[in-house]
């Protein structure tokens, strides 16, 4: 039920963009869904085209969810990985689903053993493009 | 590419009455105690109280209280605080335990918008925030993010915690933030310098908090933290604080 917290983030942000835009009304939103933070889809689409339905200016918009993978650089040996959530516990995967950066506890460089590592990309859920008609 | 939980942050806090940072430039001046002491004490008062532990990498006040680790947050559209000795209590600890959070600057501001933007505190009428120490992410992100947020600034009498207690006052004026008053803990005599020298930054002196050994023995129990030399100053400080924020001047 996290994503509906995400999702109306999503949607006031959103309106923000359209209102900067001066758009009269959203047609398309695409959502990127970073592999760390594992927020379900299906919830989050779920989740927002409850929410929408009652926002006029996105009551027909079309909403994209894209998956990222998630990249990890460690920033003692260099080394870059994927996030792999199958290593993980389910209450560590849990934690990091909260706050990805609990991944810093529980996540270490398959090189170097270290925590001291950038997220480079594929963290939480981000606004990629708005469409809209003026 | 935008990032959406900013938009939902002030949303998220809108029906808290008073937003309170606990904070100080200096660390191991007794933030986290005088936070815990200021949340039970408002509660014990009969206000509805969050107390949110923003000391990711030091937390403490989930050991000043003792909570236990079955006391989790629920999940219902976000996350919601669970009541623990009458405080709604959060803190990054629910999600990495008593294990290390090693985060630079950038993770920590990132935990920390994730926190404000799914965090379903509900009606309160004070949050109180206990703050890492320094004048670095946290402090800049509330300022950033939160539209309503009061500074209350611990010092010791030590001229060491002052002298960088006047950089954050310095920092706060700058960027127009109102700062409640300044509370001396941990006072050992009856020197004044530390109060004439808040009085000098156009700063209210609160009060002191005299040192008071029994504040170790009282870890884990906040009834008795209630009793030792900072709870029994709440009230003092409580009282010195409301008649009106102080719009200091820039030192």
């Amino acid at each position: 039920m996290h994503e509906w917290a995400l999702a109306e983030a999503i949607l006031a942000s959103a309106k923000q963009v359209a209102e900067q835009e001066n758009l009269k009304t959203v047609t398309e939103i695409t959502i990127k869904v970073g592999e760390l933070q594992q927020a379900e889809p299906p919830i989050l689409r779920f989740a927002l085209s409850q929410m929408k339905a009652e926002i006029d200016i996105f009551k027909t918009a079309k909403i994209h969810i894209l998956k990222a993978k998630s990249t990890l650089k460690c920033r003692v040996c260099a080394t870059t990985w994927q996030f792999n959530l199958k290593k993980l516990d389910k209450t560590t995967a849990e934690a990091i689903h909260f706050v990805p950066e609990a991944a810093h506890t529980f996540v270490k460089c398959p090189k170097c053993g270290s925590p001291d590592f950038e997220i480079v990309s594929g963290r939480g859920v981000w606004i990629q493009d708005i469409k809209g008609a003026k | 590419m935008v990032d959406p939980r900013t938009s939902v942050i002030n949303q998220r806090l809108a029906k808290i009455g008073t937003i309170i940072a606990v904070s100080s430039g200096k660390g191991g001046v007794g933030k986290s105690m005088v936070a815990t002491a200021l949340a039970l004490s408002l509660a014990k008062e009969g206000c509805r109280v969050g107390l949110f532990d923003l000391d990711f990498t030091g937390p403490s006040t989930h050991i000043i209280l003792g909570v236990p680790s079955n006391v989790q947050p629920k999940e219902d559209k976000g996350i919601v605080p669970p009541t623990f000795k009458g405080l709604e209590y959060m803190s990054l600890v629910y999600f990495v335990g008593d294990n290390p959070a090693p985060l630079r600057g950038v993770d920590v501001s990132n935990a920390l918008i994730e926190l404000l933007s799914i965090t379903q505190w509900g009606t309160l009428d004070f949050l109180v925030i206990d703050m890492p120490p320094g004048i670095g992410d946290a402090v800049l992100d509330l300022v950033r993010l939160v539209e309503r947020i009061e500074f209350l600034i611990i010092t010791t009498p030590s001229l060491l915690a002052f002298e960088v207690v006047k950089k954050q006052v310095a920092l706060l004026c700058e960027l127009k933030m109102p700062i409640v008053g300044v509370v001396e803990n941990m006072k050992m005599d009856r020197a004044n310098a530390v109060e004439l020298a808040t009085e000098k930054l156009g700063l209210k002196y609160l009060g002191a908090i005299p040192f008071d050994p029994k504040v170790e023995e009282a870890i884990a129990s906040p009834e008795k933290l209630l009793e030792t030399a900072i709870g029994k100053s709440m009230t003092q400080i409580k009282k010195a604080a409301k008649p009106q924020k102080v719009n200091p001047h820039v030192p």
